[in-house]
């Protein structure tokens, strides 16, 4: 019999072989296509093949977990060109903020972006640890990428710190002065540290060339390990946890659909709108600079960065070792230890467990937002322990007495949810939680919008420009 | 007949080994911790800030005066009586620098408004402890103030006051 032998194909072209090579399946026309595109990609086999249609759902996670991610590739491109303009010494640094604001193409506006993305970053982190928390997300098996998550939290608070010096201007320098004074009331070592840290007795030109150091290289580099790492587990521990309808007594039927393009258009869609964002507000606002820095002249009110101003706050009303060590210490740690209070796994993806657990929430949120601004405006115009007591030792009338004054509320608080509302562990945990929460909100708010020269409190309309 | 084996109350060979590398081990990452530590160890190389300064003549300060000497970031204290005081014009709150208000006769902070007299004794809360002082020594009619040495302390004691 005769065979028909095939013509030979025609020499591919160079273009056509370095095509080839890309693409070798050509592009995926099918649903076993479209996940061999997902495993055999280096970047694309971070996700699934296939996700579960629910978890597609924007109100469930709000892509807080991937902005977060998104936010330190912007800063990490916009901090390696703006290392080309900047050199960490006085007063050379501030000159080289002056000169990327004025004679550098897009000097100011990579600036502001990396000032921006930085701010928003904060606010992003806080809000997944958030999410998390009240879905339940973080319960066995993932409690460690709830450490991981933490502990990456309180590296973005260093990097936007150890950041927040570099332009040397009066805003920065003190600031710092007042962010770092705060080590010094470590017990036992607090001297020690603080000198460590500032690489002598003050803020100098030792403290620019650490902080600068710290925020190029060990911070990031902590930041982008942990970073993979945390991705790895979320697949590890079998990707993001199912929502479900409060109060369902049965999980719903899992559907499953194709990575490519459910999840990864959703994505592209997502990063671009965010990054058009960004850039569009860092070309109307831009990043503050004040006057060179000037360590015989501390401005009339010297205030920490923003997410630093409740920490301050609290500083106004106790004594600096429990309001600046023992509260927020404690606080750090029980937020480390949340996947480990007792766990309810049928809740998980609830949004607040229960129903109860939303009125808890709502409870505990209501009680704070009266109980601070009570508790602020008490203790600057009545409370005055050390007059009352002025024999006793500060730590002990302005740290351990007002304390207990308001530890005590928040136990009996506890109790009553206990008894009377039959709340079980983790909505308790809950209640505390938003109690301290919303309690912490409202004292950052208060430190920034409330206070002006000499700490006192003003209406912010009505607030007196600060001068020095 | 079989003999079981009471645990052997001497160490074994195996066991020592195990125990001296941990040892030994442990001995090496502190070793390591040390290193970076004392390589991060600040150097003074300040010098006005952080050595003795001689700021000037005794009568160039008169009795019942407050002046700030800023590169020594300290004021010179002549108290009526005409004793001297140097006090580092850093907060003991939290780090700002205090100024003198010459209307009121007080060191007020603009931080947290901390207020101090005279000789920095507190008089309005946070400030945990009065304004640190430094050593002043007086030479040959010259003031002479050790910025190397910060004195702090927790009540005003005629001691520390100098007299020319």
């Amino acid at each position: 019999m005769t065979e028909q032998t095939p013509q030979p194909d025609p020499e591919p072209s160079m273009l056509d072989r370095m095509r080839g090579r890309l693409v070798p399946e050509g592009m995926p026309t099918d649903d076993r296509g479209r996940m061999r595109m997902v495993v055999d990609s280096l970047i694309l086999h971070i996700h699934p093949t296939k996700v579960d249609s629910s978890t597609l759902k924007w109100t469930y996670t709000w892509g807080l977990g991937g902005l977060a991610g998104l936010l330190m590739a912007i800063l990490g491109l916009t901090g390696a060109v703006l290392l080309n303009n900047y050199t960490p010494a006085a007063p050379q640094a501030y000159l080289d903020i002056l000169e990327l604001n004025s004679n550098v193409w897009f000097g100011e506006l990579i600036r502001n972006l990396h000032h921006w993305s930085a701010n928003l970053l904060i606010v992003v982190a806080v809000l997944h640890l958030i999410r998390v928390f009240v879905t339940g997300a973080y319960r066995p098996p993932r409690e460690l990428n709830w450490l991981i998550g933490v502990a990456m939290l309180l590296l973005v608070l260093g990097a936007n710190f150890t950041g927040y010096l570099l332009p040397w201007d009066q805003l920065a320098y003190w600031a710092i002065t007042v962010g770092t004074s705060i080590i010094s009331y470590v017990p036992v070592i607090g001297q020690w540290l603080s000198i460590l840290v500032l690489g002598g007795p003050e803020v100098g030109a030792n403290t620019l060339l650490n902080f600068y150091s710290m925020h190029i290289s060990f911070i990031p580099l902590l930041i982008f390990g942990l970073m993979s790492y945390h991705f790895w587990r979320v697949r590890k521990d079998g990707g993001l946890t199912l929502p479900k309808a409060v109060d369902r007594a049965e999980a719903p039927k899992p559907e499953r659909v194709t990575t490519i393009p459910h999840l990864v258009r959703r994505e592209l869609i997502f990063a671009i709108a965010w990054i058009a964002a960004l850039l569009v507000f860092s070309m109307l606002v831009p990043a503050p600079l004040e006057g060179i820095a000037n360590p015989d002249v501390s401005p009339n009110p010297a205030k920490a960065p923003w997410y630093f101003m409740g920490l301050q706050e609290l500083l106004l009303h106790f004594h600096p070792l429990v309001g600046a060590i023992v509260l927020p210490g404690l606080a750090i740690i029980g937020i480390f230890l949340l996947p480990f209070f007792d766990i309810n796994l049928a809740s998980v993806g609830v949004y607040f467990r229960s129903q109860r657990g939303r009125s808890l929430t709502l409870l505990g949120m209501g009680f704070a937002l009266i109980a601070t601004p009570t508790w602020v405006v008490l203790d600057e115009y009545i409370l005055n322990w050390n007059a009352w007591l002025p024999t006793w030792d500060m730590l002990i009338s302005n740290g351990l007495i007002p304390l207990a004054i308001i530890l005590l509320p928040l136990i009996l608080l506890d109790e009553w949810m206990h008894k009377t509302f039959q709340a079980d562990t983790e909505e308790r945990v809950l209640f505390i939680a938003a109690f301290l929460f919303t309690a912490f909100i409202v004292l950052t708010i208060i430190g920034i919008f409330f206070r002006g020269p000499g700490m006192s409190l003003y209406w912010p309309w009505n607030m007196p420009a600060a001068h020095g | 007949m079989s003999q079981t084996t009471s645990p052997d109350p001497n160490l074994s060979r195996r066991d020592f080994l195990k125990i001296a590398w941990a040892f030994f081990g442990g001995v090496a990452l502190l070793e390591t911790a040390g290193v970076f530590i004392a390589y991060l160890q600040p150097r003074l190389s300040e010098g006005e800030f952080g050595s003795l300064i001689t700021v000037g003549l005794v009568d160039d300060f008169p009795p019942n005066s407050v002046t700030h000497i800023t590169n020594g970031r300290f004021y010179i204290v002549r108290l009526g009586d005409g004793g001297f005081l140097s006090i580092y014009h850093r907060c003991t709150h939290l780090g700002c620098t205090v100024p003198w208000d010459q209307s009121a006769q007080k060191f007020i902070c603009p931080c947290h408004n901390s207020q101090f007299d005279q000789q920095g004794i507190v008089e309005n809360p946070p400030a945990p402890r009065p304004l640190d002082l430094f050593p002043v020594t007086i030479e040959n009619g010259e003031v002479k103030v050790d910025t190397g040495v910060i004195i702090q302390r927790q009540s005003y004691e005629t001691a520390q006051v100098v007299y020319p």
